[in-house]
């Protein structure tokens, strides 16, 4: 029998996700087709939704409020700011207990690693007593076998940073790994069983250290499974809050937001294969036929009415490149992009690079656009980092982003199920 | 402030630091200064290739001949900088019958073991090699890391007394009556500069060397002598992957784009040819970059679809007698020059040497070295052809070495080559020592060893140990190498020295913006701006102007739900 659904999305990250559940909680039949493992697992498991205004401005209390300011070839423009509510409001619901942020509009301002801060619109609870707005002194503490974050000069830069609070580093051993090289995840899941009394262990070297401080930060290792339980182990042995400061790669709160998105799609009733590309489409007239997925090497056809597109940006595969330039590689939508190679970036590491803008063009129904501007299918949308238009990194926008074209595009395609060409009417949006 | 010395030599590339090291070895009394890191000029790049000679054997024997002889005696003394690969000087149906056979016969005819091969041998040997390669000479090239080569003579001269002044630029020379007497330095500051930015020494020296190379023109000005070496840039692309384990090169009579070099875990294409008239500012053009590529695809044609992570261009320092009149720079010599200003010029205390190969540094220092202890009346022979340099001497132990630290092996390993005959000394830490560099494998003890030498300069610490060199080019591990700079140095401090890594990484990548490192770049842009924020860092950094944190409203922001 032929796979056939109501929508396919391609790609599994945030955006992809979002669409998926935005769209089957209409009751519609939705499949997710994902090549690799999200790259979730890659970001800090912050969710940002604007941290600067395009000319750097910034950090902004109020994101919401600074994106009625934002070029209007923006996703967030295009998406509306109705749905990145609505976005937040299904990812909201989908993290529950496990992230906080959504009782006010500002951003929270997140130590890093490096001792700098970053704004962010949601933020694991783990986190949430470190924020820097929060007056409390702090103790950081860093393990000494890892290499990316020493505790005494984060918080040597955070004082810098006039952070309206005293804070210090200290760095332990961390009981019980023994290679010299062992990963957050090795780290988590020691605390997570608690081998050998590992909780208890870490928490008397922490407390040889403290001297008053009525908060402790760790690298954020507090287990993969039950970080609540580990964090309220360490917290009853030392009497203050215990908070996690997210890391880079391989990063811990990112794979947990991977295991809530993997539960909700479950219960939502979407399909879900992993492991495989799609590799080849056929249109047929202004729509998208059938797509192609690669399976142990036979492209086995997959049909739906909708399709949304969400394989992520360059760093995901969605936007791939050569010395001549830049394609969308599934459907071979347009991406727009200087014709010589050398305009692709700027001379400062941190510059205004186009290559970060680099993605497809969508009109207000999330629909990639041809280089005439007209839509490249009918049933096709696209969301999340595959979509062109903003620097995400430079803005700290890209959680939204996906969250507000996510929501979008799926909404939109399952509205559009059987509605053939009549989807064009449903182009109105609110903002 | 003022000082003394016997000799001054002007420039840390290879030359002036094998100069420094073969006058200090003579018990002469050195002070040399380069503007920048050591081999931040020409030396740092090239494409690292020990040539066998053969690449000259038919257009310049003298050269070829002196080749294959430095080429024994490094493997000699610097086996710890030498990874002797084999050469390949392939050939396909276009190119001339003729001219191989002259290179088989020439290759013998200067002591250049050179033996003919198949196509289907050579493709034995590297099996990525065109279908219609027909014909291969194998000669001895290798791969020499100048990095370690250039600090194993700057090491090894410091320890004989000399003093080694990097981040010093010559700002005049002190010419008294037609005598060149010293010059003017100005420290230029940095990270790991020996005296604070802005001062000025005044170095009085009974003889000044110009061992400035591409620059030698500048140098020679400021003592009012024409020096005309006629720089030449060159482009070179690094490969992600060591695609071939032997040196490769187009066996035709001279042409860009026509040499394969292994390099440690990569490959380097090299590379044109083109005269500039600044060898500070020239411009990089990415059909140089395209040029190497589609020619070298022709013998390797992997290579048009493999992966690049930076390109960058050097400078060669050539030089011809004026009356020679070379319209081509390809036809310029690529042997060195020794000027005796006394002689031509009748400006006594300044000699300068130009022209030459890295491969042949070890000889124009000799000559150079001969003639200045001639001047100054030093009697004593030149011992730097057999004495070994320092990291050397006990290459045959390093299995050993492996064993006693129970490292993984390919750490242990690389680390060993790396470190030579410290491996010992170094690795034998009982703290934890984590690699911070994945694509290198390079340790934490290997690179808080740099620091403890060159200060908190992290472009020196990645000239030692390679850290940040690989596949990421610093994306993943930047941050962590600056880590390792506290406590020893302060927040300022480390700061100051990551942006300058981190935009150092970033020049080079620039040339190689497409495909796979495209995507590299964009994932180290998310990593370092999204998750990280430095480029909205609250904190200033030195070098953007600010001085003051910026003022943030904290408690207008988010203060979550637990707080008090």
């Amino acid at each position: 029998m032929a796979i056939e659904d109501d929508v396919l999305v391609v790609g599994g990250g945030l955006a992809g996700a979002t669409a998926a559940l935005a769209a089957a909680r209409t009751g519609v039949r939705v499949r997710l087709v994902s090549y690799k493992k999200s790259t979730l697992r890659q970001a800090s498991g912050l969710v940002d939704v604007l941290g600067y205004a395009p000319d750097g401005t910034g950090p902004l209390v109020d994101p919401f409020e600074a994106i009625d300011a934002l070029p209007s070839t923006h996703p967030y423009r295009l998406a509306g700011t109705d749905a990145l509510g609505r976005g937040l409001a299904l990812f909201d619901e989908v993290a529950g207990d496990a992230y906080r942020g959504d009782h006010t509009d500002a951003n929270a301002l997140v130590p890093t690693t490096g001792g700098a801060v970053k704004p962010t619109a949601r933020y694991p609870a783990t986190v949430e007593p470190g924020l820097a707005s929060d007056d409390r002194d702090a103790l950081l503490v860093g393990f000494d076998g890892t290499t990316d974050f020493d505790a005494p000069l984060a918080a040597a830069h955070l004082g810098r940073a006039g952070v309206p609070f005293d804070v210090r580093g200290a760095t332990v051993t961390f009981p019980g790994v023994a290679a010299a090289d062992a990963t957050a995840t090795r780290f988590a899941q020691v605390l997570d069983a608690d081998e050998g009394g590992a909780r208890a262990v870490l928490a008397d070297r922490v407390r040889t250290h403290l001297d008053g401080e009525r908060r402790v930060g760790l690298p954020a290792v507090l287990g993969e499974t039950d970080p609540e339980g580990v964090r309220g182990a360490l917290e009853e042995a030392l009497g203050v809050a215990v908070f996690e400061i997210p890391t880079g790669p391989p990063s811990v709160p990112g794979v947990r937001l991977e295991a809530l998105f993997s539960a909700a799609l479950s219960a939502a009733g979407v399909r879900v294969e992993t492991g495989n590309p799609v590799v080849d489409f056929e249109g047929a007239g202004d729509r998208i036929d059938r797509a192609f997925v690669d399976r142990s090497g036979s492209a086995v056809p997959y049909r739906a009415d909708q399709y949304v597109l969400a394989t992520g940006g360059l760093v995901g595969g969605g936007i791939d490149s050569d010395r001549e330039g830049v394609v969308e590689p599934v459907f071979d939508c347009h991406v727009p992009h200087p014709t010589d190679r050398y305009d692709w970036f700027e001379d400062d590491a941190f510059g205004d690079h186009a290559f970060a803008r680099f993605g497809v063009v969508v009109d207000e129904t999330m629909r990639p656009l041809d280089r005439r501007g007209h839509p490249e299918w009918a049933n096709l949308r696209a969301a999340g980092a595959v979509v062109g238009g903003a620097d995400a990194a430079a803005e700290k926008s890209a959680s939204g982003i996906s969250l507000a074209t996510g929501y979008r595009a799926g909404r939109l395609a399952a509205s559009g199920v059987g509605a053939g060409e009549l989807t064009r009417t449903e182009c109105g949006h609110t903002r | 402030m003022a000082s003394r010395t016997d000799v001054l030599v002007v420039g840390g590339g290879s030359t002036g630091t094998g100069i420094a090291r073969d006058l200090a070895m003579r018990g002469v009394d050195v002070t040399l200064v380069e503007r920048g890191t050591l081999t931040s000029g020409t030396t740092g790049r090239m494409h690292g290739l020990l040539h066998s000679g053969a690449r000259y054997a038919v257009s310049d024997g003298k050269s070829a001949s002196e080749c294959i002889a430095e080429n024994r005696i490094l493997r000699e003394i610097a086996s710890h900088c030498v990874e002797m690969t084999g050469g390949l000087f392939v050939k396909r149906p276009s190119d001339s019958e003729t001219y191989f056979e002259r290179k088989l016969r020439r290759c013998r005819e200067c002591g250049i073991p050179a033996e003919p091969l198949s196509g289907a041998e050579a493709r034995r040997m590297e099996p990525y090699l065109a279908a219609d390669v027909d014909r291969a000479i194998r000669v001895p090239d290798g791969a020499v890391d100048p990095f370690r080569l250039c600090v194993a003579n700057a090491a090894d001269a410091r320890e004989r007394g000399a003093r080694i002044v990097t981040h010093a630029e010559v700002v005049d020379l002190t010419v008294d009556g037609g005598d060149v007497v010293g010059a003017t330095v100005r420290h230029r500051g940095g990270p790991g500069a020996s005296r604070a930015a802005g001062t000025t020494e005044e170095i009085h020296a009974e003889h000044v060397v110009n061992a400035t190379g591409a620059w030698a023109g500048q140098l020679g000005e400021m003592a009012g002598v024409d020096v005309a070496v006629r720089p030449s840039k060159g482009v070179m692309t690094i490969m992600n992957v060591r695609q071939v384990d032997t040196v490769i090169n187009w066996c035709r009579p001279k042409g860009d784009a026509d040499i394969v070099v292994p390099h440690e875990t990569t490959a380097i294409l090299g590379t044109t040819d083109e005269e500039v008239s600044d060898p500070d500012d020239y411009p990089e053009a990415q059909r140089e970059v395209d040029l190497l590529i589609d020619e070298l695809s022709k013998l390797l044609p992997i290579l048009a679809e493999a992966r690049t992570i930076r390109s960058f261009w050097g400078v060669r320092p050539l030089y011809e007698p004026p009356s020679v009149g070379s319209e081509d720079p390809t036809d310029i010599t690529r042997d060195f020059s020794l000027l005796d200003h006394a002689e031509r010029d009748g400006v006594t205390g300044l000699t300068t040497i130009v022209g030459g190969k890295l491969t042949t540094y070890r000889l124009m220092a000799e000559h150079l070295a001969d003639h200045v202890c001639d001047q100054l009346g030093v009697r004593s022979r030149c011992r730097t052809d057999e004495v070994p340099l320092p990291g050397s001497e006990d290459d045959a132990v390093l299995d050993e070495y492996m064993a006693e630290f129970g490292l993984r092996s390919p750490v242990a390993r690389r680390s060993a080559q790396r470190l030579g005959s410290r491996t010992s000394d170094v690795l034998g830490t009982d703290e934890p020592n984590p690699v911070v560099c994945e694509c290198e494998a390079v340790t934490r003890a290997e690179l808080r060893d740099a620091i403890d030498e060159v200060g908190a300069d992290l472009n020196a610490v990645r000239i030692r140990t390679r850290a940040s060199m690989g596949n990421c080019q610093g994306g993943l591990c930047c941050h962590r190498m600056a880590n390792e700079l506290h406590p020893a140095s302060d927040d300022a401090t480390v700061r100051g020295a990551l942006s300058e890594l981190y935009e150092e990484r970033w020049k080079g990548q620039r040339h190689a913006l497409w495909g796979e490192h495209l995507s590299q770049a964009m994932l180290n842009h998310l990593l370092h701006a999204t998750t990280m924020n430095r480029d909205h860092d609250p904190v200033p950094d030195s070098r953007d102007g600010r001085t003051d944190s910026a003022a943030v409203a904290w408690s207008a922001f988010d203060g979550g739900t637990d707080g008090d």
